[in-house]
């Protein structure tokens, strides 16, 4: 039992990645990780948000009617989410106001309905809670690649603080501007994509 | 054919099970550019043509030549203007040829080592799509741009415009623009402006260094932001006017179209159209269009400023990833011209709109292509039913 509760743990972090394997959760991986900040609040957001819609939705779904499920899964996890957003207003006002409407929007996001509807419907709390937080740190661990590669090349920053040194600049570095839009999110997670699968080949398609 | 004989004696070394078959690609590579393979055909009669893609490559690469030398003396005409010295054609043309020859070379020794550490890689021929995007590049970018965002502007291109879709060939987007591109979005203060058109320093104590903050505008940026016309000036045509290395001289690049349209190398109706479309376009905008300068700018004068010559002739023709069907041709011409006045036009954060119009029709390429033949099939199929 403990070995299958690891793998329901540590598969969806990198062998079964929600990102890189599912390309479930694409379109905020874009949105938030210009910057390392929001990109690590956006992903503990996610965790937190799949790991306590999956154990609510896991407790009820015995009685959950079948034919009204999405709803009332929906409703638990639009209830999260606005839970998690007030949190991060009053304590993480600057990062809530960087996230702007992202944080609403984990409502849509792929990886949750994801997890519910083939997890958390046909598991016990224990392992749903284990599942929600593996994937929502395996979401979390792609935004904090992609956003750190973004933030150190897009503005030679990290957190905000300045890590390329000074000279460089003085001698014609220049900052990459195109790592700061969206098209370059999404080559960066191409290659992430390409890592992995050069490194689980069953994975490759024909 | 002493050159030969030696190739053959030193073959060995390179094959499988050979001491330098690590080297295999590039020797192949290297073979194959300067001797025809005789590869004959197995079945069948078939005649194989001389003129591989190799062969294809170097008329290109010459047909780009005069565009290059032309480039080079403009570089060096072009600082000595600015630095108020008069001159003699040679010291020009040699300041220009030291300015543009480590593009060149920075161009050509990043894209092949990418392709040469890739053909070994997956065990392939070397391929050759590079000799030509690796001189079109340094054409198309200022020849202020430093050399190290060249350098990872052209490993860009080459991995993830062209390798990763399967190399030569296979790239759906054109490898030099693409380069291009890159510089343009991720280092904008290196390509736009009018502070990068002229180089303000002396090389290897030829010149003279000009002082900070010297700038001088290419037209269509005076224009884009210009209340009145520019005047036309016959120094547009000749190319003496500040721009990217290759593409100010029409004269140079009608030079190589020459040549291309009379090997049959290049499609004079992509060419042809590519001109109709921006003509059209610009009449449109001439009597229809916004009063600004840039939109009375009469045909003729946004024919010969900027890119618009350069990628009609060399970029918009690019067998690989042009339409292939023969009325695709006119369609993605015209369609390409269009698009490059309408972005000139009406956005003046992009005085140049050639690069993007072209990026933006190779997307298109392959459904023009589609939709012309599904007409045909179907034309074809009512005729069989109508019977």
């Amino acid at each position: 039992m403990a070995n299958k509760n690891k793998e329901i743990f540590g598969q969806p972090v990198w062998v079964n990645n929600p990102v890189v394997v599912q390309i479930l959760g694409i379109c905020s991986a874009l949105a938030v990780t210009a910057q390392l900040k929001p990109a690590i609040v956006m992903g503990l957001s996610v965790t937190v948000i799949v790991a306590l819609a999956n154990v609510v939705v896991s407790l009820l779904r015995k009685t959950i009617p079948n034919r009204i499920r999405i709803i009332v899964q929906l409703v638990v996890v639009a209830a999260l989410v606005t839970i998690v957003s007030e949190v991060l207003k009053a304590f993480a006002y600057d990062v809530s106001v960087q996230l702007s409407v992202y944080i609403g929007l984990i409502i849509t996001n792929c990886i949750l309905m994801g997890r519910l509807e083939a997890f958390a419907m046909q598991n016990g709390p224990k392992e749903s809670l284990l599942d929600g937080i593996g994937n929502g740190l395996g979401y979390a661990a792609i935004l904090i690649i992609v956003a750190f590669v973004r933030e150190l090349l897009g503005s030679g920053t990290l957190f905000g603080f300045q890590v390329i040194p000074q000279w460089c600049y003085e001698h014609g570095y220049l900052n990459n501007g195109m790592m700061l839009m969206s098209p370059m999110a999404l080559i960066l997670v191409g290659c992430i994509i390409w890592v992995h699968r050069a490194q689980f080949k069953d994975l490759q398609e024909k | 054919m002493s050159l030969k004989n030696y190739i053959d004696r030193i073959k060995p070394n390179f094959e499988e099970g050979g001491k330098l078959q690590a080297f295999r690609s590039v020797f192949e590579g290297f073979e194959t550019f300067l001797f025809v393979p005789n590869a004959t055909s197995k079945n069948g009669v078939n005649i194989h043509d001389a003129i591989d893609s190799k062969r294809i490559m170097i008329m290109v690469v010459i047909a780009l030549c005069p565009a290059l030398l032309f480039g080079m003396y403009n570089v060096g005409y072009q600082h000595f203007l600015a630095a108020g010295l008069e001159m003699n054609f040679w010291p020009m043309f040699f300041y220009g040829f030291l300015a543009v020859l480590p593009r060149l070379i920075v161009s050509y020794v990043v894209g092949l080592t990418i392709e040469f550490v890739v053909a070994q890689w997956k065990h392939e021929e070397i391929q050759e799509g590079f000799l030509v995007s690796g001189f079109i590049i340094p054409l198309i970018v200022p020849a202020t741009c430093p050399l190290w965002i060249l350098a990872i502007a052209v490993a860009f291109a080459v991995i993830f415009a062209k390798e990763i879709f399967g190399g030569t060939g296979m790239n759906f987007l054109n490898v030099a623009l693409i380069a291009r591109a890159f510089i343009f979005f991720a280092y904008p203060s290196v390509i736009s402006g009018d502070a990068v058109w002229v180089v303000d320093h002396a090389i290897c104590g030829l010149g003279a260094n000009l002082p900070d903050g010297f700038t001088a505008a290419t037209a269509l940026g005076q224009a884009a932001t210009a209340t009145t016309t520019v005047g036309f000036d016959w120094n547009m045509v000749w190319g003496f006017i500040p721009g990217s290395v290759g593409e100010t001289s029409v004269v140079a690049i009608a030079l190589g179209a020459a040549l291309l349209l009379y090997t049959g190398i290049a499609s004079w109706k992509t060419m042809l159209s590519v001109f109709v479309g921006g003509i059209l376009t610009v009449l449109l905008f001439n009597n229809f269009g916004p009063d600004t300068a840039i939109a009375n700018m009469p045909w003729y004068e946004h024919l010969v400023l900027g890119g618009f010559a350069f990628g009609a002739v060399f970029m918009a023709t690019d067998p690989v990833t042009s339409a292939r069907t023969e009325i695709g041709k006119y369609i993605y011409g015209l369609l390409i011209g269009a698009v490059a006045i309408l972005i000139r036009v009406l956005n003046p954060g992009y005085p140049e709109g050639m690069m993007l119009a072209i990026l933006l029709m190779n997307c298109f390429a392959p459904l023009i292509d589609y939709c012309v033949v599904q007409v045909n099939v179907n034309k074809r199929a009512k005729r069989l039913t109508n019977k």
